[in-house]
């Protein structure tokens, strides 16, 4: 496990960060932020963050759904975006691996980096982009293929796999996603057969069949019953170790049962950001502490 | 709907009267009466002309009818141009359609425009293909007539020589008649050449003889013979044999031709190929908007979803959306094939009213439909061509089933829940 990272900061006002491009630390890169707070103030190196969100304005058309969102993802953790609808979080999520490509009218500007790659960048080879940060949406959208299609979809796509080489890499995406015991007899079944839980969790797996770095997951639990969250959360445990998990949910118990950081997002903004157990049992702004116990969105 | 001024008081719900039960139940029964009087009216209507066809055609159906060609006496007379016209012209057709229905659709559908100028074409485009969906049939025969059979008059043709502005496949022959009235072919080397000058030991051909003598007149196997040469003042030879092959210096030729099955010419004049082209313009508009609105009952989330995966724009055309969307486009193209099939104003423009004895040969040839034919047919005041005419539109009924046969099973085999 790459040990946890203290730091907290938290942003109130939207363009406090003034530094944009040039960020290589933490620390610098809240250089000027009157609200920042370092608890242990460690230099943190930059690979130990998946992606770094630094001031993302977005806008679709007029309308700014994000205002100077500023966070860094730490590498193979789950990270949770809480908030009430409408507040951005899938947005930013959407950002991440450029979904909001296919919406004509959206925009953004600030900073994503994963690594040394600008993610906003035009000239950024989107197909690749989106092998190396995998989706996974609210609606489990298995293809009217069979299962076995379904999760060689994406290696068909991107790698020159012989036939014996899919088939093994079929059974370890369904292995990790925790349903090989279940459809190992029946792979060239259709994928719509399966249940709710069990056609996410075949999404989950195709997600992590062509071998994504991060693994971004739009509420995956929201349309699920609780036996099969409860199965995906045990999935989302056992992947952190070999992936960086970002979720958006609506479920708070979700986010602090399972994720290791938390980000408070509200009308477009993060509220704040830092470890879970602490925004849960202990956050620093009055709209977090209102809205984690459920007193409002 | 409780009125607005509730709001003065907001703690007194108003309560409008419930609507009378009875009231509602009546027009509904009404409703439904009315809904199975419309759809048993026109399944009536259909089974009558269905019983009128049969009775009357159904007598007149033989292998005759199929086999032969047309023929001024009723007993003898058969479709089989007219059938084979069909089938090449649909096919040719939907081989066409389809292809450039599809991929328009998928422009329009999938591939979003990229700018302002972008979207303002592909307003035009859309804009352009609701109209033509809406234009007269024999407008098209025009359009086809103009573009396709005579390209606008840009290649010149020259009427002597038969010759167009590009062939493909084509042998020219000068005919003459031997002395020994033979009929002798000697290949033209250049086909705006108008002169025929013959000369001994020019390449020449003869039609073949079978076992009995008897003369096959067929260019395509013809043999190779000797040809010679006198002129006027040279003794006139006795010998029946050499006189086969006799020709003076100064005899008069007949353009003739020998079209391979793959003749190919450009303007593509009144054939097989244009017919098929104008029937294509006039279903387009109604393969595209089907097609069209076959990819967007696909759901968005399994585009997502492949290109979640990082599947291309073309691979998610390709491997999803289209796939998920072809029963669907399916079901538009047997409509589309079944309006091509009966359409008689464009073809009546393309093809003329000529009288063709055989099926047609290359994509250039001559052809005629069915609808033609039955229309000939119904227009003769004899009863017994009405009856064959009834014959014909079985017939034609038969193709149309079969080539809706095939876009079914297509249909059937990709059809799959979506989700």
């Amino acid at each position: 496990m790459v040990p946890r990272i203290n730091s907290m900061n938290t942003v109130t006002k939207a363009n406090t960060v003034t530094s944009k491009n040039t960020v290589t630390t933490e620390k610098e890169a809240f250089a000027g932020s009157p609200t920042i707070q370092t608890a242990t103030p460690t230099e943190i190196s930059q690979e130990q963050f998946a992606l770094e969100i630094l001031n993302l304005d977005s806008w679709y058309g007029d309308f700014q759904a994000l205002h100077g969102v500023t966070i860094k993802i730490p590498r193979n953790q789950v990270t949770a975006f809480i908030g009430p609808s409408g507040c951005g979080k899938s947005t930013l999520l959407r950002w991440c691996n450029r979904m909001n490509d296919t919406i004509a009218i959206a925009r953004a500007s600030g900073t994503l980096r994963m690594g040394d790659t600008d993610l906003l960048s035009k000239s950024i080879d989107v197909v690749d982009l989106r092998r190396r940060v995998g989706i996974v949406f609210q609606k489990a959208n298995p293809f009217p293929k069979s299962i076995f299609d379904n999760v060689a979809f994406g290696p068909r796509l991107h790698m020159k796999a012989n036939r014996s080489e899919l088939a093994d890499l079929v059974e370890w995406s369904l292995r990790k996603a925790a349903l090989w015991d279940e459809v190992k007899d029946r792979l060239n079944k259709p994928a719509l057969g399966l249940s709710g839980g069990q056609q996410q969790r075949l999404c989950i797996a195709r997600a992590i069949a062509v071998g994504p770095e991060v693994l971004l997951m739009d509420e995956p639990c929201s349309a699920l019953d609780p036996a099969s969250t409860l199965a995906i959360e045990d999935l989302m445990d056992e992947l952190r170790t070999q992936y960086t998990i970002v979720i958006v949910t609506h479920n708070m118990q979700q986010a602090s049962r399972c994720s290791d950081k938390t980000a408070f997002f509200f009308e477009g903004k993060v509220v704040e950001y830092g470890p879970t157990d602490r925004i849960f049992t202990n956050p620093e702004n009055k709209q977090t502490e209102d809205y984690v116990s459920g007193r409002f969105g | 709907m409780p009125e607005s001024s509730s709001q003065s008081n907001s703690d007194q719900r108003s309560t409008p009267e419930l609507r009378g039960r009875a009231g509602r139940m009546l027009t509904e029964k009404w409703f439904s009466y009315l809904c199975v009087a419309t759809a048993t009216s026109s399944v009536a209507v259909l089974c009558w002309l269905l019983y009128s066809i049969l009775s009357h055609g159904l007598p007149a159906l033989s292998w005759t009818l199929l086999s032969n060609p047309p023929e001024p006496d009723p007993e003898q007379a058969g479709v089989r141009p007219a059938f084979f016209g069909t089938v090449w012209v649909c096919a040719m057709c939907g081989l066409m359609t389809l292809p450039i229905g599809i991929a328009t659709a998928i422009l329009l559908e999938e591939f979003p425009p990229k700018s302002k100028l972008g979207g303002w074409v592909y307003g035009l485009i859309q804009l352009n293909i609701s109209n033509l969906a809406g234009v007269p049939s024999v407008v098209y025969g025009i359009l086809g007539l103009t573009a396709f059979v005579s390209m606008f008059g840009l290649f010149e043709r020259d009427q002597d020589s038969q010759s167009s502005g590009f062939e493909l496949g084509v042998t020219y022959y000068n005919q003459f008649f031997s002395e020994g009235d033979r009929a002798i072919l000697i290949p033209v080397e250049n086909v705006d050449d108008k002169l025929s000058v013959v000369s001994e030991g020019m390449e020449a051909y003869t039609f073949a003889r079978d076992a009995d003598g008897a003369t096959i007149v067929d260019y395509s196997k013809l043999v190779p013979t000797e040809i010679n040469v006198i002129t006027y003042d040279d003794p006139y030879p006795e010998d029946p044999a050499v006189l086969e092959n006799t020709l003076f210096a100064d005899a008069e030729a007949g353009r003739v031709s020998q079209k391979s099955w793959y003749y190919f010419q450009v303007p593509f004049g009144r054939g097989v190929l244009a017919g098929a082209m104008t029937l294509m313009l006039v279903i387009l508009p109604v393969i595209i908007i089907s097609s069209q609105e076959a990819l967007r009952a696909v759901p968005s989330s399994l585009r997502a979803g492949a290109l979640g995966l990082g599947a291309t724009p073309w691979q998610v055309v390709r491997t999803v959306t289209l796939p998920a969307a072809i029963p669907g486009i399916m079901t538009g193209a047997i409509l589309a094939m079944s309006r091509a099939i009966g359409e008689t104003a464009p073809i009546l423009i393309i093809a003329g009213i000529v009288y063709i004895r055989n099926a047609p040969q290359h994509l250039m040839d001559d052809f005629t439909v069915m609808p033609l034919q039955i229309y000939n047919w119904t227009s003769r005041p004899q009863e017994a061509f009405h009856d064959i005419a009834a014959g014909g539109i079985i017939i034609l009924l038969a193709i149309l089933l079969s080539f809706n046969a095939i876009a079914v099973l297509i249909r059937q085999k990709m059809q799959k829940p979506l989700s």
